[in-house]
């Protein structure tokens, strides 16, 4: 039964990085300036990696004899179990680094809390994975503030991304059964601490940056049940495509 | 220079641990902070190195090309700087 | 020292093997041929990753979706090194950028062709990076220090994307039919103006006999595609895909490969902006370069108050 749950817990994780990383992936050839054109690609880079490793341990967990590949690229939508944060359109380059940030706000102590995991495949991933996602947070973090504090017109395009972004980032400490069952024998960590620190973290960086939290706290959820937003739909038929075209070739 | 133009940062890079830092090319950043982040992934995407130095190209002084002669050509002429100007006889060992 | 004897002493320094750096003195001449060369190199560069960066999204599993995520990368660092190079000529980053969205300065044609399906991506990688690469090695030892070793570094990391684009055109050809059919059908599409990214026949290159002389270039551009035809023809074989010229066999006498004329027409038209995407790529970079505005600014304002804050 833990099995069962570890397998969806995982899966939550790989999907959350897989899906992000596409998203990412999307700036290529496009960033606002060659460097940093590069540095959204590294941490593309690193989110593709931390899924393959993730969906590795989940296809290992589940015991279906599955690839990595099955399991990113050959479920229904309603089985694809990320947070609809991670999901949302790249938008302007505010709205991608503040979902970023919110996103590395959280992974950060989320991976260092999960480090001490007693699921030896589990905490050697956490560990290799903090050590980017430390990266990926001070880089942006330092864009927040750099948006934040540089012009008019900056200020109200980061304060605009945290205004939308901000209804997905409650969904990022959503807790159920599954998340019971593995915290009841000590296997993951409580996501509560979590979202204190991550809210730290927020606060500090909004505070250097001159942003502001919104007062509206309205929350939306849905994407750890399967139940996503539109363009969750659109992301997957780019990403499927050659799979479900060509189905059961080697590429 | 524009508003939008972000100045110019020589890149040196120290690829191991008792090497000196090497200039390895240049790049735009707005300030020393992503000047040095810009340069981890422009030229350590394949662990090239250890260490990272930037400065901005504007603060680098350099010798003047039309002094090259004045500046340089004084120490051509000072062999007895170097261990070869001097003979040893043969049976001396470890110098 | 008058400028009869300057020129004379830079070109006995070519003429010596001894590179020229950013600070030597330099014709004018040679450093207008070299900014054009080296911006119209890092144009290429980042105009190319528009085609190969259409796939990312789509790429068919997660090992060939991160090879290409770090592929298209590479290729902006090179743009990068290029660019670096360019400005120890004294010439502006923005501004040679800004002669590429005006039309006035030129990129490699065979981005102007688009990548169709999957099997796109390895022929570019195995085709267009090769031929690159053809190029590049020769430039690794071209007069101007800076370039010399920013095409040192390239070709360091170019070995790479040849590699991954043939093995990736592999596992096509010994898979399914309809992959075959793709790789071949890629094939077709790129050889020609693969071999036309060596430029026009040497009888026909404006800049070459100067450039050679300044060695700048290395090679003529026909010697280039030559050598470049010669290294193919086997790889074909091998992936057992079928070259689309029906004239070219080896010719015992000249020890080399004959191929038919390329199709000069198709590839003026496509330098002077009537190709397939000649449209789509150029509204691309302009596109980021306008998007990104907001975002140079905003970073430079926060360095000015940043600075103006630690003297106060
Ligand atoms: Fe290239
Ligand atoms: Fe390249
Ligand atoms: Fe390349």
């Amino acid at each position: 039964m833990e099995q069962k749950a570890l397998f969806e817990y995982v899966l939550r994780m790989a999907d959350d990085s897989l899906i992000l990383g596409q998203r990412l992936g999307e700036w290529c050839g496009h960033g606002p300036i060659l460097e940093e054109d590069i540095a959204l690609t590294n941490i593309s880079l690193d989110l593709i990696g931390q899924s393959i490793s993730l969906f590795d341990l989940a296809a290992a967990l589940q015991g279906e004899g599955k690839t990595h590949d099955d399991l990113a690229f050959l479920r229904f939508e309603n089985q694809y179990k990320n947070v609809l944060l991670v999901e949302q359109p790249n938008g302007d380059f505010a709205m991608t680094i503040l979902r970023q940030f919110f996103f590395d706000a959280f992974r950060k102590p989320f991976y260092e809390a999960l480090c001490k995991s007693p699921i030896t495949q589990l905490a050697a991933i956490a560990e290799k994975s903090l050590k980017e996602t430390r990266y990926h947070l001070k880089h942006t973090s330092e864009w927040v503030i750099r948006m934040g504090d540089g012009t008019e017109e900056s200020h109200a395009r980061a304060q605009a991304a945290i205004d939308h972004l901000w209804r997905y980032t409650h969904e990022l400490f959503y807790e159920d059964a599954i998340d019971a069952e593995l915290q009841a024998s000590a296997q993951v960590p409580s996501l509560k601490a979590i979202e204190t620190s991550w809210l730290e973290t927020v606060k500090a960086v909004f505070a250097e940056a001159t942003l502001e939290i919104p007062a509206n706290n309205w929350k939306f959820d849905g994407g750890r049940q399967g139940r996503h937003s539109e363009h969750m739909g659109y992301l997957l038929a780019e990403l499927q495509y050659m799979q479900r075209a060509y189905p059961n070739m080697q590429w | 220079m524009s508003n939008s133009t972000w100045p110019l940062w020589e890149v040196f890079i120290r690829s191991k641990q008792g090497l000196n830092h090497k200039h390895v090319g240049s790049l735009r950043a707005p300030d020393a902070t992503l000047a040095l982040e810009n340069a981890r992934d422009v030229y350590t995407r394949r662990s090239e190195g250890i260490s990272i130095w930037v400065v901005e190209s504007a603060n680098i002084h350099a010798t003047d090309i039309d002094e090259v002669d004045s500046f340089f050509e004084p120490s051509d002429t000072k062999i007895y700087r170097h261990p070869t100007f001097y003979e040893v006889p043969d049976g001396v060992k470890h110098m | 020292m008058t400028l009869a004897e300057q020129e004379k002493r830079f070109q006995e320094k070519i003429d010596n093997e001894i590179k020229i750096e950013p600070n030597d003195w330099m014709p004018d001449a040679y450093r207008q041929t070299l900014i054009r060369q080296i911006s119209q190199h890092a144009h290429s560069e980042v105009v190319g990753m528009l085609p190969e960066g259409n796939w990312i999204t789509r790429a068919p599993n997660l090992r060939r979706k991160a090879v290409l995520l770090a592929k298209v990368q590479d290729e902006a660092g090179h743009g990068l090194y290029l660019y670096s190079a360019i400005e120890t000529l004294g010439a502006d980053r923005e501004q040679t950028i800004d002669d590429l969205h005006s039309g006035k300065a030129k990129y490699s044609s065979i981005f102007n062709y688009p990548a169709l399906t999957w099997a796109d991506i390895g022929a570019i990688g195995w085709l267009v990076d090769g031929a690159a690469i053809m190029n590049q090695v020769a430039l690794c030892r071209t007069s101007y220090g800076p370039y010399a070793r920013a095409m040192v570094k390239i070709c360091k990391e170019e070995s790479f994307h040849q590699r991954q684009g043939y093995e990736s055109l592999m596992v096509l050809c010994k898979g399914t039919p309809a992959q075959k059919a793709m790789a071949q059908d890629a094939l077709n599409r790129f050889w020609w103006p693969a071999l036309m990214m060596f430029g026009p026949n040497d009888a026909e290159s404006t800049h070459s006999e100067q450039s050679m002389n300044w060695k700048i270039k290395r090679f003529t551009n026909d010697e280039l595609r030559q050598s470049f035809v010669d290294a193919t023809v086997a790889q074909a074989e091998l992936l057992g895909l079928t070259i689309p010229d029906a004239n070219l066999r080896w010719n015992e006498e000249r020890g080399h490969y004959d191929f038919s004329e390329i199709n000069w027409d198709e590839f003026w038209q496509v330098v002077k902006g009537n190709g397939p995407c000649n449209k789509e790529r150029i509204e691309a970079r302009v596109k980021a370069k306008e998007n990104g505005l907001w975002v140079r600014e905003a970073a430079n304002a926060y360095a000015k108050k940043r600075a103006m804050k630690k003297s106060a």
